[in-house]
Parts: C-alpha cells; structure tokens; sequence
C-alpha cells in the first residue's frame, strides 16, 4: 500500500518535472550562458566574464529605459481603456456578457504577428484614418503616426488589452452588488459610490491586470520592429538582433537578465506599495 | 419639494415636523416582464407605517416583500403608485436622497475599510463635522458592543458581529426608518434567538421605525408592533401579533402562521345566539361566531380553529359548545403538552394540543373514541 503522506507529492511529479526542464533547465543554461566569452566560430568559455553585464547596461541603457516606458504607457492606455470595458460588460452587458468577452478574445484567434502588421495598414500616411483626416483638412497633409512611439506603444496596447480587460472583470463580475446599493443607501452618488466603494473593491483585479500587461508589453519587440521604425527600438530588438543576426550570445543573456532583474525588482516595490494588504486601505 | 437626483451631498430632506406616517405607500405596483409576460412582484399594495413602530412584511420567498422593501429603500421604482416618507413623496428620488437605511442579508459591509470606516461611511457622505462623526461613530459601536472591534476588517469578525456592524452602519445616521433584509437569516439559531432580543431592544432604545422583511413567522410575531402578511405580491393581513395570530383573514394567512385545523363544510343558517352553523358533512355541524363577507348560507366556507383552543375529551362536553366525535389516530407527548390527530366522521382529520397541566395521564390513546371540542369564539369561517 502507498503511503499516504507520498501520494501528494507523487501527484504533483509531473508539474514538478515539466517546471525543471522548462524553466529551471533554460533559465540556468541562459545564466552560465550570460557568463561566458567568445564566439560562434571559437565556442563559448564558461569565464563568470562579469564584464557581460557592464557592458550590457551600459551599450543599451537607453533602450532598456524606453521599453519600460512604452510599457508603462501602454499599460496605462490599457488601463484607462479596459477598465470601462470590464465595468461596462461586468455591470452593463446583462445576458450578453459571454458573447462580449468572446469578442474581446477573438483578436486572439488571428496571429500576434499578424494582427500587428495590420496596424501598419490602419495608421498608414494615407490608410483609413489619417488618410480621412487628412482629407477633411483634420490634419495636415504631412501628419505621420506610424514609426513614432504612439504608435508603438499603440499597437503594445491593443495587443495586450485582454489581460487588462480579463481580471479586472473577473473581480468585478464576483462583487456583491449590493455593495454599490449599500453605498447609495448611505448618501454616496454615482461618483462616490465609484471611487469609494467599485473601484477599490475591484484594486486587486487592476493589480492583476497590470502585471499581466506591464510585463510582456516592456518585453515585446514585435510592436517596435512592425509600427516603431528605426528610432524606436526596445529591448526586445536588442536581444532579437545579439541573438539572431549578431549570434552574441552571451551579451543577449546578459541583457535578458538585466530586464527580467528590472522587472522583478519593480513588481516588488508596486505590490509593497500597492501590494494586496495596502491595496484594500482607502482611509479609516 | 423635489430633490435633484444630480447632487450626491445634498442632505436627504426630513420634515422637521414629521407630517404624516413614516412610510406609506398608496397602491404601489411592480411589474416586471419576463419574456411575452409581465410578471406583478408587488400588485398593489397600501401600507401606512407609524413612527417608532417595529413593523414586519412577512410571507414565502417570492411573495413581493422584499421588492417592496427595496421600492421604500429606492433600488426599485414602482411601476404604478406612491411611495412617501414623512409624508413627502419620494417616488422617483434616488435611493440616496432617501432618508432610510438598509441593513442587507449579507451584510454588504465594505470589505477594504475597518468598522469604524464602514460606520462613519454615511455621515461622512452627509459632510458631518470630522470630530461629530467619530463621537458617533465610537456611540454607535458601543450600542451594538462592538467597540474594541473598530479597527478590525469585516473578514476578522464573526457573522453575528458583522450583523451589528450592519446595523450600527445604518442607525448611526438616524434615519426616518431602517429597513431590514432578512438579517438574522444567515445565523444559526441560538445566535438568531439572541439578536432578536438585542434588535427589538436597540429599538426601543433608539426609537426609530424599523420595517423588518422575514420568512420567519416566529421572528416576525415575537418582535414586531404590526405585520403585514403577503402573499403573491398582495397583502394578505395586516394587524397586531395577536390579531394575525388568533384571528387570520384568510386560508392563506391561517396556514402560513402557526398550526390551523381546517376543515371544509358549507354555510347553514344561524341560531338564536347569533352564531352561524356549518355543514361538515356526515351530520357533523358546528358553530362559527362570523361569516366572512358576502357569504350567506349554501355558500362553501372553510372553518378554522387553533389546536391549542380545542380540547379533547372521553364524554361528550356539556354547554355552549362545538362538539365533533372522532378517534384518535397518533398522540405525541411533547412534555409540556401531549398533541393529538383525531380523525372525524366526514374524514377531516384535527391536531389537538392539551396542556399537560394536571397529571401526565394520556386523556385517550390511540384508536380511543373521543369528543374534541371549542368555543365558536375561537372558530372562523374563511372565505373558500
């Protein structure tokens, strides 16, 4: 017979195993990897060249901190486009909810690469929008949006917009309604049933969604090569072009590690400031 | 004077001289549409609710007591009718310029702020001075004992204290009338039997209308000055504990409420006592003090008696008396008093309860011919 206190363990073996050698095994060939010299043609020497770092940060500084602002950006656009679309199908949608979440996900069902070009054709010089614009003398003739960084961080936010509009629905869709009625009981309008009660309920779903969204859009570098042109890099390209057209290896793992560093040590600082506990205080 | 729904600070307008019943609503309709159909929750309701009164909608789940609830509160708008508080007409304010409070089944406490913010959360709306709202506020926590809690989350309190939380949240703002959803509803028993007493003494002590919305028969006439009895959004009976109790209006009200003996017969003629006879069938007859209105004799009626207002007995009894032969088919000795099921002639079976005030000796026991017997005061016919 199996011991009973093995059987949990047992049971978790193949997540444990998966885990391991998808993450543990790539992470820590990366790590040694960022940690060696030379060069496709000699080979790679394990030398811990710490110098890989240095002059990661030092080369790339300047993209590294575009890309944590074009996500920042596009975290904040998503922000301030998703949050009524999760109230308005959470509160609004009636019997219709699914088939509007439906369409929220159905961009997904079209290629991440695809979708993206097709802004291309959206925001050309003379496309559909500026091309109207232009014509009903809205804009000057000489208006270009495209290869700017609105347009990039325009393209991150369309992209990533579900992950913003998913959890914080999620929260919302579960609140007791009779919280707002509670608040409008106790004198509180619309707009102070809103910012006292909805929305710092519903906090911990905007948490949720940022991370989802903060974290792959200052990583992306698909928005920035299609909609950003040549002066908009991010980090992204920067590792894309080291690893692919440079084959420098170690400098792409090096910056990789810069990046992943940058952004765990600021989703720390935003969950301590913001964290779970202090995200439900409003006041006392 | 009409309050502009646009302004969310505006102080809720109470009469300073009270005009009027606290609460009453004037042929108030809900209807609904469901689909093809319109459903009526509350089809015409008439209600006048005294100041300082405990006042209960009681009924089944689905009967329109709590949509009429929420018409007073504001969260519904009548589809026909009055609502007026103090007198002044509130149909169509918005439940925030409304001058009552809720206390909800579940609560709905805030679950981000401490106690004390959920309590002061009302009179901070209102813009009451910082240093009156925390003297209120600490007032209010020590009513319902829950001062040394003021600081805690609502998650940290058990559900009894976030029960008084509910309340304090809604009385510290004295409003003209509280209304109450069916609180005691998530409570076990003893915790429910215990704030029973705790509410109805808050409420004398406070002195504010309560309108209580319950299910439970033995909440509603164990605490309240007047209930309103629904059923399928109307108003069945509206009257004292004791009248709803000892003298229901209808089969419904006589059913719902405690134990009735029914029995169905048809109307005879009167005698000289003034009492109508009814036909039980099988030669069985008795006597009822009234007849409901417009009933005369030949008319179907069915006659309705407490258990606990007939007693049984071996002999026929002598005087004044309904008295019906039957056998006794199941006693069940509760300890203080033994409940009998007698089956009678015309096949109507009658629940007896006698007090087991003498001896412990059963009056008859199974199988055992018997009379059961009572006053035609404690009788009445209610329309068929």
């Amino acid at each position: 017979m199996r011991n009973r206190t093995t059987t949990p363990y047992v049971l978790v073996l193949p997540a444990w195993i998966w885990l391991a050698l998808f993450f543990v095994v790539p992470i820590g060939g990366m790590l040694s990897l960022s940690l060696t010299t030379g060069n496709v043609v000699t080979g790679f020497q394990q030398t811990f060249e710490v110098g890989n770092y240095v002059n990661a940060v030092g080369t790339y500084w300047e993209q590294i901190l575009r890309s944590l602002f074009y996500g920042g950006c596009a975290t904040l656009v998503c922000i301030v486009v998703g949050y009524p679309m999760a109230y308005w199908i959470a509160f609004r949608a009636g019997p219709h909810k699914s088939t509007y979440l439906l369409l929220i996900l159905l961009p997904f069902f079209v290629s991440f690469v695809l979708r993206t070009i097709s802004w291309r054709f959206l925001l050309a010089d003379n496309g559909v929008v500026l091309g109207t614009l232009k014509s009903v003398g809205m804009l000057p003739a000489d208006a270009q949006v495209l290869n700017s960084a609105p347009a990039v961080v325009l393209g991150l936010a369309y992209n990533f917009l579900p992950f913003m509009v998913l959890p914080i629905y999620a929260v919302l869709e579960r609140m007791d309604p009779r919280l707002v009625e509670a608040a409008h009981d106790l004198y509180a309008g619309r707009v102070q049933a809103f910012v006292r009660v909805i929305l710092p309920v519903s906090l911990p779903g905007v948490f949720a969604g940022v991370l989802m969204t903060f974290i792959p859009t200052s990583a992306d570098y698909v928005n920035a090569s299609v909609l950003g042109g040549t002066h908009n890099t991010m980090i992204g390209n920067v590792i894309q072009t080291q690893y692919l057209v440079n084959n420098n290896y170690p400098i792409a793992a090096s910056i990789t590690f810069v990046l992943m560093g940058l952004l765990l040590v600021g989703i720390f600082s935003y969950a301590r400031a913001l964290g779970t506990e202090r995200v439900m205080e409003v006041h006392t | 004077m009409v309050t502009t729904a646009n302004s969310s600070t505006q102080e809720p307008v109470t009469a300073p001289e009270r005009p009027g019943p606290a609460i009453s609503l004037e042929r108030v309709v809900k209807a609904y549409r469901s689909g093809p159909e319109t459903v009526r929750a509350v089809g015409g309701v008439d209600l006048e609710i005294d100041h300082g009164e405990f006042f209960s909608l009681l009924g089944p789940s689905g009967c329109g007591k709590t949509t009429t609830m929420r018409m007073i509160a504001g969260f519904e708008e009548p589809t026909e009718g009055v609502v007026r508080l103090s007198g002044r007409d509130v149909t169509g304010v918005a439940a925030n310029h409304r001058d009552v409070n809720m206390v909800f089944q579940s609560y709905a406490l805030f679950p981000h702020m401490s106690v004390a913010a959920n309590v002061a959360f009302g009179l901070e709306r209102r813009k009451v001075a910082k240093q009156e709202i925390r003297r209120r506020v600490e007032e209010m926590l020590e009513l319902v004992e829950l001062g040394h809690r003021a600081k805690h989350r609502p998650a940290q309190l058990s559900g009894g204290q976030q029960q008084r939380v509910a309340l304090a949240r809604a009385l510290v703002n004295e409003p003209g009338a509280l209304l109450l959803d069916e609180p005691l509803g998530a409570l076990d028993l003893k915790l429910r039997q215990s704030m029973q007493v705790e509410l109805k003494r808050i409420q004398r002590e406070v002195g504010i209308t309560f309108v209580y919305v319950t299910h439970d028969q033995g909440e509603a006439l164990t605490m309240s000055d007047r209930v309103a009895v629904m059923n399928n959004g109307l108003v069945e009976q509206l009257g004292t504990p004791a009248e709803i109790y000892e003298r229901p209006a209808t089969m419904f009200v006589a059913d719902f409420i405690g134990t009735s003996n029914l029995l169905t017969g048809t109307v005879g003629d009167a005698d000289p006592a003034g009492h109508h006879r009814v036909d039980l069938g099988q030669g069985l007859t008795a006597l009822v003090a009234e007849l409901p209105r417009g009933t005369s004799a030949g008319a179907s009626t069915h006659l309705t008696v407490r258990p606990e207002k007939v007693r049984i007995g071996t002999e026929r009894p002598e005087g004044d008396l309904c008295a019906l032969p039957g056998t006794v088919t199941e006693t069940v000795y509760m300890g203080a008093a033994t409940h009998y099921q007698v089956a009678l002639a015309n096949g109507s079976e009658m629940t007896v309860y006698q007090q087991n005030s003498t001896d412990s000796a059963l009056v008859a026991g199974r199988g055992d011919p018997v009379w059961v017997s009572w006053s035609p005061r404690h009788s009445y016919a209610l329309p068929f």
